[in-house]
């Protein structure tokens, strides 16, 4: 699934289903069931639609008109700078809810690794993730499959 | 107005938005190449499909993603409840992804195409990352072959692959 054509165009996948709404709503709109199973059920009839590489552009729209559009990206006001809402990259753990951080602490406390996986080529890396890691965890994430630890 | 306007071209955003921040342009991933081709053997109606999402889905109890290329990966039980997964990420608005999970980690929306038999069945375990890496190599020689591997090992028919 894409809402973004113009990068899966250029990363070329075998298929891919476009859904034409604002990014964050690849598979949907909140609480919107009906939509969203309409979305996801045409986005996977393309497997069996597609016989060769190619993109199909699912017919939902996300507003009555594309205004929305207009904004992605662009400055708020003439010659102002672009609107850029991302926030800063820090290497700890971005919690949704501090009692999400507190539930995460406690499976790593216990020594379990809280869900967590590395991909295995990471581990000839690990002096790397290590430095990310420690600062933030005590047992740094044992038990985790993937990393090698001391 | 009606809806005549094109797909937003985020490559051409990026590229003027990073230009007036003064940043170097950013590095798309290009595959010019035929990408490689596998028929589906079965009907959707008798495949297990699996979910893997960008959008920074953790599920409490699991340790958040950071936000400085983190190729860690968590296995998010698909038949917990919604109400357990939590959404981070650096460069989408959460707004929603928060409110209702499923429009980013269409969780319950494939739960519900299995009970109703569009597809055989939803795999046990889907998978969620944080796609704000910045370096492809990292996900192409990490991250994508250990999902690849995990897939492949949950014996999944076909894969859902959800980025923001």
């Amino acid at each position: 699934m894409t809402s973004a054509l113009s990068i899966t165009r250029a990363a070329n996948p075998p298929r891919a289903a476009y859904v034409d709404f604002p990014l964050g709503h690849t598979a949907g709109k909140p609480h919107q069931h009906e939509l969203n199973r309409a979305i996801v059920r045409d986005a996977l009839a393309a497997f069996e639609m597609l016989t060769q590489p190619g993109v199909v552009t699912l017919p939902y729209q996300w507003a009555a008109d594309d205004a929305w559009k207009d904004g992605v990206m662009r400055p708020r006001a003439p010659g102002g700078a672009p609107d850029d809402a991302r926030v800063e990259r820090v290497a700890q753990p971005q919690y949704q809810n501090d009692s999400d951080r507190a539930a995460a602490e406690a499976v790593l406390a216990a020594g379990g690794c809280a869900g967590t996986v590395f991909p295995k080529r990471l581990a000839e890396h690990f002096d790397v993730l290590r430095n990310v890691i420690d600062d933030q965890h005590s047992p740094p994430f044992r038990g985790c499959q993937g990393v090698i630890h001391e | 107005m009606p809806n005549t306007r094109p797909p937003v071209d985020y490559i051409e955003r990026t590229r003027d938005q990073y230009s007036a921040l003064g940043y170097p342009p950013y590095q798309w991933v290009e595959n010019a190449a035929p990408p490689p081709w596998a028929a589906l053997r079965k009907p959707l109606s008798q495949c297990r499909v699996g979910l893997i999402g960008s959008g920074g889905i953790y599920q409490e109890g699991q340790v958040a993603f950071h936000y400085k290329d983190d190729l860690s990966v968590r296995i998010i039980d698909a038949r917990a409840p919604t109400s357990k997964l939590r959404a981070t990420h650096f460069a989408y608005d959460l707004t929603d992804a928060r409110s209702d999970p499923n429009v980013v980690f269409p969780i319950d929306t494939l739960n519900a195409l299995a009970a109703e038999g569009f597809i055989g069945s939803l795999a046990e375990r889907a998978y969620a990352f944080m796609g704000g890496i910045y370096s492809s190599r990292k996900v192409r020689e990490r991250l994508a072959p250990e999902l690849a591997d995990r897939v492949v090992r949950d014996e999944v028919d076909v894969v859902l692959l959800v980025p923001v």
